[in-house]
């Protein structure tokens, strides 16, 4: 695994930014100018054939804010490898759809547009996915409420604010005893 | 010839044992609760119960209710089973919409009722936000005797229901 790396280091020696190995799992983290070549090379030449997943990260307080996660898979010639690839980028800015190198990676972008609000350079069917053409917000941002905002199309759709009622349940995995992990009620907002 | 005699037919010994007296209201709800055809408005997991429901075992044909109606017109109650999210509750409402009256609605499951767990943006928090529900029942999801006690109690309902005198003043005023 960690000839892919090196492989990778050699051809793309200034946008490896960083790397790091957790029980096996790989994780590069790369620039963003060069991330769709260092993708389309994954795939073209070190045979990453399968696009698992396409998810975004909101890192609402410090700079930059955006960061977009690449799960690659590699399932040829027996081969069972993983590769996560990072990078990050500013509000703003767009990122680069790598549906071109992966047909899948479309609706996987749409979704992270539809939730996240990043958008993206190159994608052909720049629509939302899960909510409705028209819906105000991005709700996985962090800056979203966790009960929603009211929102309202006549004839199409509606949102409400949900009751909370005492807070959302919530739980403390770094809780100390098993009573204080689990789900409990906090005020939130 | 022979002579014509005017006869009633309460009064016929022949037939005399196949009449039943009742009340016009008794009659239409008695068969109204016995042959409820369900609109199945399944969502989410309670679907999965309520096709438990309709299956062998729990068999919901004893209720006279095993005549699932995938077109509205042909529904008497709508079943919804499932979270209700607000992408889908207008299609929710424009199908209750389209069943003709009389109708009822089981709200089946947490969801349903009022949410269940989901206190989010994209949640419906209880289908009577939109449509009139007669029925609730609880449950995460209901078991399949839970959603045939619900339409028991519908059934209740619909025995205690004035029928004849409701149809009489919608035509008073229409």
């Amino acid at each position: 695994m960690n000839t892919v790396l090196s492989i990778l280091r050699d051809r793309f020696a200034g946008a490896i930014l960083d790397h790091v190995e957790f029980r096996g799992e790989q994780t590069v983290i790369v620039e963003k100018a060069k991330a769709r070549d260092i993708l389309r090379y994954c795939r073209d030449e070190l045979g990453f054939d399968y696009l698992i997943d396409v998810s975004s990260l909101d890192h609402l307080g410090s700079e930059p804010r955006w960061e977009m996660v690449y799960e690659l898979y590699a399932l040829g010639n027996g081969a069972r490898h993983h590769l996560r690839l990072k990078y990050s980028f500013p509000e703003g800015e767009k990122a680069d759809s790598v549906s071109e190198i992966w047909p899948t990676a479309g609706w996987h972008e749409r979704e992270v547009y539809d939730m996240m609000g990043i958008e993206f350079e190159g994608l052909a069917d720049h629509r939302r996915i899960l909510m409705w053409e028209g819906y105000p917000y991005f709700p996985l941002r962090k800056d979203f409420p966790l009960a929603g905002r009211p929102s309202e199309m006549p004839e199409v759709a509606f949102t409400n604010r949900a009751p909370l009622a005492g807070g959302p349940f919530v739980t403390s995995p770094t809780a100390a005893t098993t009573v204080h992990r689990e789900p409990r009620s906090r005020e939130m907002d | 010839m022979p002579e014509t005699i005017e006869q009633h037919a309460a009064y016929d010994s022949k037939i005399e044992g196949n009449i039943i007296f009742t009340k016009v209201d008794t009659a239409i709800n008695w068969m109204r609760k016995n042959s409820l055809w369900p609109m199945p408005m399944g969502l989410a997991c309670c679907a999965i119960e309520l096709m438990g429901t309709g299956a062998s075992r729990f068999d919901i044909a004893r209720f006279g209710a095993e005549v699932m109606r995938f077109s509205p017109r042909q529904s008497d109650v709508m079943i919804v089973a499932g979270t209700v999210t607000y992408k889908m509750a207008l299609a929710v409402k424009r199908v209750w919409d389209q069943m003709p009256g009389p109708k009822w609605c089981i709200a089946m499951g947490a969801c349903a009722s009022s949410g269940g767990m989901y206190r989010s943006y994209a949640v419906l928090q209880g289908i009577d936000n939109l449509i009139p529900v007669d029925v609730y029942v609880s449950g995460c999801p209901p078991r399949p005797e839970a959603l045939l006690e619900g339409l028991m109690k519908l059934q209740d309902k619909i025995a205690k229901s004035q029928s004849a005198v409701a149809h009489f003043n919608s035509e008073k005023s229409a």
